[in-house]
């Protein structure tokens, strides 16, 4: 396997990058590691660009949860990304395959760039189907096996700005052996040089960025081996797998991550998967990610809950106080209040953080607050939380759209928020505030 | 054209200072006290029955005939109140019992009524919760006194009564407010269906009475009779002596046959005064629209169109389009390529086909179509009375409704006959 894999990477060496139109830009660096900056030059035309650190817009299929573009467009900043899963788009391939335009047009998406993963990091998908050639990803009519050949058909179809090399991510459960992780790394590689190979003859895929993605399960070892050989290849940047929250605790993730981007290239984008909690993107920001999926206000959403964490640093006390949760509200997080809802499975995804409040809850019954004091958000400028928890109670489809346009706007505020600390040197403040520690 | 509802302000007098106090007094008294409806007469057919007019509630002007999308517990089913009032829906509906039970007035009252609830700032009308006692709820009785009935959610016995209706209502703070009527279903037949009609009227004057806020919440009554043209009459002949501001047409919309279905409403519109709107409870399809403006009425309500949309059923002028068969998995083209919505002027037929598959938000884009089909389809029956070629438009609307004459259903032939319109 190995003395393949170096063939491979010998020839691609001479190859063009991949999309490599893609730069980044560093504005800061904090202790050689925690990035602020600007991915320029994005999409096909190189038309768009992208702060970092910054997350992705997450859909299903084109669509962000419960919206539709008018209710999408309420929110004043969009991220420049919107990221598609094949494990929804994979069922479709014949009807893309027809209409031949690409998902964008087909979706009648904005003006956006298209960033297209393997897995939807919000979905459970089963393991124990991926072998040496192939992955296999979930949708509504069941099992789709991928090969790297139909892989690359599906994204010549889709015709993104940009995606992920198909990746043997199955590392994430709990006493997985290293034989195993080794194996994910191995596979992965071959896989990348297949896709890269594939892409090259591509004429869809021209000007379209590829990702390398690093694997390694909780192995340092491999860790290191898979981001020193995924490095060699002509990639546009590195997907860092296999993190997902649950899989390991935040002080290994950490640990693992900062050695991984040693290894690195320091001019190119890092995106984590499967990592949305506030604190740990935080700790992931401050290990060397880049970018990260944008799940968790979905997650939030379905919940029934909207985000509420604070995430001001600014002297100003006025606007400090703005995003403030009321005295009551902040002992009951700071109490580590977080009930998880009752009909759930034991996935630590889907139980509540103590970062958001749960509307259900009979607190909010009556009271006539916005979801947010101060969030400038469609929801939090025409409703209340009395409103939104009658929605929930009555069982009202509208709960899901006010929510997701909430917890969409209070997630890519807190981006901005760390982007804002990280140039002001307020990265520990925001840390303390993010998880409401912070003594006034 | 004709200005109804106005003010009938005395002359002043130049009669001795007593009585000119008095006139001034009365005609400060009137001034003040504007009426919470007017009904200003646009444009009448000259063939039909049918008339075009600017209804001025409370919170907005609505033009009718107007189709009421129904929005039952505060909400429209997933659509905001931005995107519904960028549909251009004037008034829509809630529903007593449903907003009675949860919330509850209370709560909606400190709220600023349900206006200010769901943030909706043009008009609503409120429902009494009669239907749902029928439609929804294990009935324990029905006496004088009101509907007893168990509530779902705790299982205590409730008792809706005229005055228990019309409080909620003044809570809800509606612009239009229906009487609690005896509501039997249009397929019993028998005594049951006088009693139920004459204790409707009964009612009426218990909920006038009830009503706190005469000035700013109108009190509409409802028709009851079932499918006996002399119990209509009767009913007719009474609720026409109160002084209400309008009048629905009930007990109908529920399962009966359609040629009784008709003939009711042609025998309500012509025993209701004609300064005053007429309300058809519960139609809502395309072609009973069609026919029952032609048959005399103003506005109609209906949980169908937005109902379906959650099913993947899109209303269009030929019918309806089941967006989650496969046919349309590889269909390119919008649901309806000459429909301005959102929806068509963005998506197609075989996007919201693989997006039904992926998230709810597929239901929203057919709710929103189909409202918008409902709401322009009004407008254009409107604007044809106005331009006087509503028969035109009607037999315009059945060609492309119906693949062919033969298909035309009898009833609204015949209904259409009535009113001297003829199909092919």
């Amino acid at each position: 396997m190995l003395s393949t894999i170096t063939r491979y990477s010998a020839k691609l060496n001479i190859l063009m990058m991949a999309g490599s139109r893609m730069k980044l830009e560093l504005s800061k660096v904090v202790q050689g590691r925690c990035r602020l900056g600007q991915l320029k030059e994005i999409g096909r035309m190189g038309q768009h660009s992208l702060d970092i650190p910054g997350c992705l817009l997450y859909t299903h299929l084109g669509s962000v949860p419960h919206l539709t573009q008018d209710t999408l467009h309420t929110l004043s900043s969009l991220p420049t990304a919107t990221q598609v899963t094949l494990s929804n788009i994979a069922e479709h391939q014949e009807v893309l395959d027809e209409f031949k335009g690409g998902f964008k047009t087909f979706a009648g998406l904005h003006d956006t760039v298209l960033y297209c993963s393997l897995h939807d990091s919000a979905a459970h998908s089963p393991t124990g189907h991926t072998t040496n050639k192939t992955v296999s990803v979930w949708g509504s009519g069941g099992r789709t096996e991928l090969t790297v050949a139909k892989f690359m058909a599906l994204q010549r179809t889709v015709q993104p700005d940009w995606y992920q090399a198909m990746a043997d991510g199955e590392t994430w459960q709990t006493g997985t052996s290293r034989k195993r992780v080794r194996k994910s790394v191995d596979r992965s590689l071959a896989h990348l040089d297949e896709c890269l190979m594939v892409h090259q003859k591509s004429q869809e895929l021209d000007g379209v960025s590829v990702f390398g993605v690093v694997e390694g399960g909780d192995i340092l070892e491999e860790r290191l081996r898979s981001a020193r050989e995924t490095a060699k290849r002509p990639v546009a940047g590195f997907c860092l797998d296999g993190f997902q929250t649950g899989a390991m605790d935040q002080a290994l993730r950490s640990q693992l991550i900062a050695a991984v981007t040693e290894e690195l290239p320091e001019d190119k984008p890092r995106l984590l998967q499967g990592v949305g909690r506030p604190d740990e993107v935080l700790a992931c920001v401050e290990a060397g990610v880049d970018l990260f999926e944008g799940f968790f206000p979905f997650q939030a959403t379905e919940r029934g809950c909207a985000l509420c964490f604070r995430f001001d640093v600014t002297p100003d006390p006025e606007s400090a106080g703005r995003a403030r949760l009321t005295v009551a509200d902040e002992e009951r997080h700071a109490a580590g209040e977080t009930q998880p809802n009752g009909d759930l499975n034991c996935d630590d995804q889907t139980h509540m953080t103590r970062f958001e409040m749960d509307l259900k809850d009979k607190r909010h019954q009556d009271d006539f607050r916005p979801l947010v004091e101060g969030c400038g958000c469609y929801c939090c400028r025409n409703h209340q939380r009395a409103y939104v928890h009658h929605l929930l109670v009555t069982n009202e489809l509208l709960a899901g759209v006010l929510l997701m346009i909430h917890n969409t706007s209070h997630y890519h505020s807190f981006f901005r928020a760390v982007r804002d600390a990280l140039a002001n040197d307020k990265m520990d403040l925001l840390r303390r505030r993010v998880l409401g520690t912070v003594k006034e | 054209m004709s200005t109804v509802g106005g003010n009938m302000a005395a002359p002043i007098t130049s009669e001795a200072d007593g009585n000119i106090k008095e006139n001034s007094m009365f005609l400060k008294k009137t001034l003040s006290a504007v009426p919470p409806l007017t009904l200003r007469i646009v444009a009448e057919c000259p063939v039909t029955k049918a008339r075009a007019c600017d209804l001025t509630l409370p919170h907005s002007s609505v033009s009718t005939p107007v189709f009421m999308p129904v929005g039952t517990q505060g909400t429209l089913k997933g659509i905001t109140a931005d995107q519904l009032e960028g549909l251009g829906c004037q008034i829509c509906l809630g529903n007593t019992y449903h907003l009675g039970m949860r919330p509850g007035p209370e709560l909606i009252e400190k709220a600023n009524g349900l206006h200010g609830f769901m943030n909706w700032r043009r008009n609503l009308l409120t429902d009494s919760g009669g239907f749902q006692m029928v439609s929804l709820v294990e009935l324990s009785e029905v006496t004088e006194e009101g509907v007893k009935f168990k509530s779902p959610y705790d299982g205590k016995e409730i008792l809706l009564s005229p005055e228990k209706s019309i409080s909620i209502q003044n809570s809800l703070g509606s612009d239009i407010m229906m009487q609690l009527d005896d509501v039997v279903s249009s397929t019993v037949k028998g005594p049951r269906v006088e009693e139920a009609m004459h204790r409707s009227i009964r009612w009426l004057d218990r909920c006038i009475a009830a009503n706190k806020h005469p000035d700013k919440q109108n009190l509409f009554a409802i028709i009851q009779g079932g499918l006996d043209a002399e119990l209509r009459k009767a009913c007719l002949d009474e609720m026409t002596k109160r002084d209400v501001p309008g009048f629905a047409i009930g007990g109908l919309s529920g399962g009966e046959e359609k040629d009784d279905f008709w003939r009711m409403v042609t025998l309500s519109t012509d025993h209701l005064p004609r300064e005053k709107p007429r309300y058809l409870m519960g139609v809502g399809y395309a072609v009973d629209l069609v026919v029952c403006v032609a048959l005399g009425c103003d506005m109609f309500d209906c949980v169908f169109p937005t109902r379906t949309a959650r099913f993947g059923s899109a209303l269009v002028p030929w019918g309806s389009l089941q967006v989650k068969q496969k046919q349309y998995a590889k269909d390119f083209q919008p649901i309806d390529p000459d429909c301005q919505c959102p929806t068509c002027k963005r998506h197609s037929r075989a996007y919201l086909h693989a997006l039904f598959k992926s998230d709810t938000a597929a239901m929203h884009h057919i709710t929103i179509h189909n409202i918008a089909y409902q709401l322009t389809l009004m407008r254009s029956v409107r604007q044809s009375i106005v331009e006087g070629r509503f028969p035109e438009f009607i037999r315009t609307f059945m060609k492309r409704m119906f693949p062919s004459p033969d298909q035309y259903p009898g009833w609204a032939v015949e209904a259409l006959t009535s009113v001297n319109v003829t199909l092919e």
